[in-house]
């Protein structure tokens, strides 16, 4: 596959927007409110694959459902097309043929007891589209089952991992949505299937116009396959570029950190944090960050002059524009600097 | 495990002809499983049995002789003879024939009552499980409460209230005492159902509460709530015995738990008529036998697949 | 490093017997690790790792069939009396399996799991010995002491996985075998874990076998690395030079599965293979991997290949790197 320049663009009118979103869980047993996602600002464009990156408990989930309208903010909101989502039963139906959702484990997102077809046939068939079979045939194809017809009548355990998230796939299709959200879409599979599921998504993107975001932990796949790059810890963003800007020239300290323990990049030393991600019942004062920071515990910040910052200001959110932005007291307010 | 399948299907089928296709082969590797099962087999022939002489019961023995007015001519608590294969109880009526005829009463109570508790349970289940808030605890805890009725007083308080104590009030009341168990049951499998990420998908897909629950929910309940519902039918046929034992069922109503009320008072024990007392009492053992057989069965033929999935 | 290494497996075949017939998930493995080494397995599902695993401590079903030899310091786990299997088993070799996380008992407190073992295979071991070596295990794995006293639900998953290599350690195994220790955690976690665990074996040097199928984990902490694929190794050398430069086209697919971050040349270029990885019980004819291979030659489906010398104390399965075989 050669080399092509980033398809989408978010200077025309954004797909998909989040504005100043904030969801709140109830804590469990006695502990405070979980803030799962503190302020988030997002653009995505028409055709833009975008990458939601960051480990478990940083948001990026709730991110994606709240973009699905599975989860409904305590403040904020998020536009689709420049309107509001519509929380109401059929406001949210209608949504349903324009925003589709691939789940991280294909086995899981099966039910066992439908065939092929009826599981490609499920959406259209709560929708009540027409030509049912041939919505089915075509989204089937389009997800790479070909012949489609030989696949009806097998289970998802007579399938491999690979056939298997391409019925999801499919099943996502046959609605013919306009973006599609995707969790984790190759973490279960078998490293040697991995380049073809992502190849189809590439595919799909250029052929059917489709949005992607996609949600994952693993930046090896954001270099494969995705324009911008979202960085996100406890919460909130922060680091927000191209993918070519924020892995070539990460800003973030933990940025930094996560691209430095990916095994491939021997070139950089490793930083390994200490300690997990914190609670998010259990925000840290100042920059979210700076318990675990490299830079503040190496006296980075305090030679900068601002470690006390980093203790007890809070950074802005980041905007969902502006090229490349990272959320850190070291790093300049607006653009980051041009990569050599 | 993955196998290669070998099914070609033609162009153009139709989804149903699909759908029929796949459920006759799903019920072609039950039956091949369930029949590779001795204990289940003995079950069903027993229960055959039974079946076919209650359904055939009008054509052996005529309604008639259980009328106690037709047979005051007959000797009382005659043992077993050329005439009365399993003599004669205390007013004459031959007790095979009222056995035979038993058998309906017994299997009818205990297939209605279960009905009713199956559906009931599944609903309710179903609905506890799937509906978080307000909804789901309240149906919570009014399957708690209807667990702990226990069923005798309320047969009391119910023949009271009602007025009688007829056929349909103990099918009222056994189905009302034994649907919590099933809902309980259900609404475990439901809330492990309800955690696997294809209800999710369904739910993106657009479906509605009650398409999850009937799509995706029940399909993978109802196995267990069918091997569930066997064993409860045996539960039933045991508590409408007692009740009709404790004299608190219907008296106009020949079930074999009223055989056995009046055998011991027509003092049946005392005077060694073994073949009033015995045969209603086999019987009630061999039913019961066969059902828990036949549902044990279901769970382990049935268990398999959900274990796998 | 002795001259006799501590896990050595000899021409190690394991059959299944299914319903369906006879499913080869091993067809002759032969590795060795020795005191101190860090031997990596790379593979996919139905390669036969997994298998290698249960059959090293002969944790392997009733319906499996298990010819050559499994030598633990020398002596033949498929033959121990089972007496000795036992006091072999965690106390000689130990594992920490795959999905690890859901292997403690959700009732039982952390520190009452960690004393089983120890008292299982030292008959001396008095109640308050027993806690302070579970002290000191919590204390390598980098977890606090007062962790002993949690239970399972209220640990992360990086610490359960943690608290699953101190179970490993807990009878001081001279052979230690992790089976993708790391999948499931986050990145930053697996970098912690890795660490850990490479820092464990080389401090007490110990014999590991590290198996995952992530071939960048295993090219940057072992010494030596296998890769598996259809029961059979079929690249076999030095990890840096596996890495670097794979001879094997199964091989160069899977490092290139896990792109380079920075190389252009996988921007917007997913790499990876055709089809998927094969069924044991339904292997194509000669070598396994030529339906997929995109290096194939008119010769592959009829030559079943063995390992081939591959350059310095390398050898692949491959009639490419075989300059004898004529490929025309």
């Amino acid at each position: 596959m050669s080399e092509r320049a980033a398809v989408g663009s978010v200077a025309s009118e954004p797909v998909i927007e989040v504005d100043d979103l904030v969801v709140t869980f109830r804590g469990r047993r006695g502990g405070g409110t979980a803030r799962a996602l503190d302020g988030v600002n997002l653009a995505v464009g028409r055709g833009e694959i975008v990458a939601l990156v960051g480990e478990s408990g940083c948001g990026k989930t709730t991110l994606a459902r709240s973009i699905l309208g599975l989860e409904r903010p305590a403040s904020g909101e998020v536009r689709f097309q420049g309107e509001p989502l519509g929380y109401g039963g059929r406001a949210l139906k209608a949504y349903r043929r324009r925003v589709q959702l691939v789940l991280q484990d294909p086995t899981g997102s099966l039910n066992p007891r439908q065939t092929v077809y009826e599981a490609v046939a499920e959406g259209p068939r709560v929708h009540r589209m027409a030509d049912e079979s041939g919505r089915v045939v075509q989204a089937l194809s389009q997800a790479g089952i070909r012949p489609p017809e030989r696949f009806f009548l097998r289970y998802p355990h007579e399938l491999s991992g690979g056939q298997r998230q391409r019925v999801v796939i499919a099943g996502a299709l046959a609605l013919n949505p306009e973006v599609i959200v995707a969790d984790e879409p190759v973490s279960s599979l078998d490293a040697s299937v991995r380049g073809e599921i992502l190849a189809l998504l590439l595919q799909l993107r250029e052929e059917l116009e489709l949005t992607l975001l996609v949600v994952t932990h693993d930046l090896g796949l954001a270099w494969n396959i995705a324009d911008r790059l979202v960085v996100m810890y406890l919460g909130r963003v922060v680091e927000d570029g191209t993918t070519e800007q924020v892995l070539n020239n990460p800003q973030h300290p933990y940025t930094k950190a996560l691209l430095s323990v990916v095994p491939e990049m021997e070139q950089v030393e490793s930083i390994v944090l200490t300690g997990e991600t914190p609670d998010c019942a259990r925000i840290p004062t100042g920059c979210r960050f700076h318990p675990r920071c490299p830079a503040y515990a190496s006296g980075e910040a305090e030679a900068a002059g601002i470690a006390d910052d980093c203790r007890s200001r809070e950074l802005p959110i980041l905007g969902a524009t502006g090229g490349h932005r990272a959320a850190c007291w070291l790093v300049p307010a607006g653009d980051a600097p041009i990569p050599r | 495990m993955r196998r290669a399948s070998t099914v070609t299907t033609p162009k153009k089928l139709s989804p149903y002809a699909i759908a029929r296709m796949r459920r006759k082969k799903s019920l072609q590797r039950f039956a091949q499983a369930f029949f590779g099962q001795p204990a289940g087999v003995i079950g069903l022939v027993i229960l055959s049995v039974f079946v076919l002489l209650a359904v055939s019961a009008p054509l052996l023995f005529d309604r008639e002789m259980l009328d106690i007015t037709e047979t005051l001519g007959n000797e009382s608590l005659e043992p077993p003879n050329g005439d009365f294969w399993l003599g004669t109880d205390e007013n004459g009526r031959s007790i095979l024939a009222v056995l035979v005829w038993g058998a309906r009463a017994s299997l009818v109570v205990g297939l209605a009552a279960s009905l009713i508790s199956m559906v009931l349970g599944t609903l309710i289940g179903i609905g506890s499980g799937h509906y978080t808030g307000l909804a789901g605890s309240a149906l919570q805890r009014l399957t708690d409460w209807f667990l702990v009725i226990p069923f005798i007083p309320l047969v009391v308080v119910l023949a009271a209230v009602l007025g009688q104590r007829g056929l349909g009030t103990i099918v009222l009341v056994l189905g009302v005492t034994s649907w919590p168990g099933t809902a309980r049951l259900v609404r475990a499998q439901t809330l492990s159902v309800e955690g696997r990420p294809y209800l999710e998908r369904a739910k993106v897909l657009g479906d509605s509460d009650w398409q999850q629950m009937t799509k995706h929910v029940l399909p993978n309940v109802m196995p267990l709530v069918i091997a569930n519902t066997t064993l409860t039918v045996a539960i039933v046929i045991l508590s409408e015995t007692t009740l009709a034992f404790l004299g608190l069922g219907d008296p106009f109503l020949d079930s074999w738990g009223t055989m056995l009320d009046k055998a011991t008072g027509a003092g049946a024990a005392s005077t060694g008529a073994w073949w009033y007392l015995l045969p209603p009492g086999i019987c009630v053992i061999l039913v019961v036998l066969a059902f828990t057989l036949i549902g044990r069965t279901l769970e382990v033929v049935l268990n398999p697949r959900l274990g796998s999935e | 490093m002795s001259d006799v290494a501590a896990l050595e497996l000899r021409d190690v075949h394991v059959t299944y017997r299914t319903r369906e017939g006879p499913v080869p998930a091993v067809r002759g493995v032969d590795l060795s690790v020795f005191a101190g080494e860090v031997v990596g397995v790379a593979g996919e599902s139905g390669c036969g790792k997994s298998t290698i695993v249960s059959t090293i401590l002969r944790l392997f079903p009733a319906s499996a069939t298990v010819t050559g030899e499994v030598l633990l310091g020398g002596e033949n786990v498929l033959t121990m009396r089972w007496g000795r299997m036992r006091a072999v088993r965690w106390g000689v070799a130990s594992v920490v399996f795959q999905g690890a996380l859901h292997s403690l008992n959700p009732i039982q407190r952390i520190g009452t799991q960690l004393v089983e073992p120890i008292f299982l295979h030292d008959k001396l071991a008095t109640d308050n010995s027993a806690a302070t070596k579970v002290r000191t295990l919590l204390e390598q794995v980098g977890l606090p002491a007062r962790h002993a006293d949690a239970y399972p639900h209220q640990l992360s998953g990086g610490q359960k996985q943690r608290v699953m290599i101190a179970l490993a350690l807990a009878c001081d195994p001279q052979v230690l075998i992790c089976d993708e220790p790391t999948t499931a955690l986050d990145v930053m976690v697996q970098a912690q874990i890795l660490e850990l665990l490479i820092g464990i074996a080389r401090e007490r040097s110990m014999a590991m076998l590290l198996i995952s199928h992530d071939l960048s984990v295993l090219g940057t902490s072992c010494d030596r690395v296998a890769v598996m694929y259809a029961g059979r190794i079929i690249e076999h050398g030095p990890a840096r030079a596996i890495f670097d430069w794979p001879e094997h086209p199964y091989t160069r697919a899977l490092s290139s599965a896990f792109p380079t971050i920075g190389d252009a040349a996988s921007r917007y270029a997913p790499s990876g293979l055709p089809g998927d990885p094969p069924f044991p019980g339904d292997l194509p004819s000669g070598c396994p991997f030529h339906p997929r291979c995109p290096s194939a030659l008119p010769v592959c489906p009829t030559v079943d290949v063995k390992l081939l010398p591959a350059g310095p104390g390398r050898t692949a399965a491959c009639v490419l790197v075989d300059q004898s075989v004529p490929t025309r």
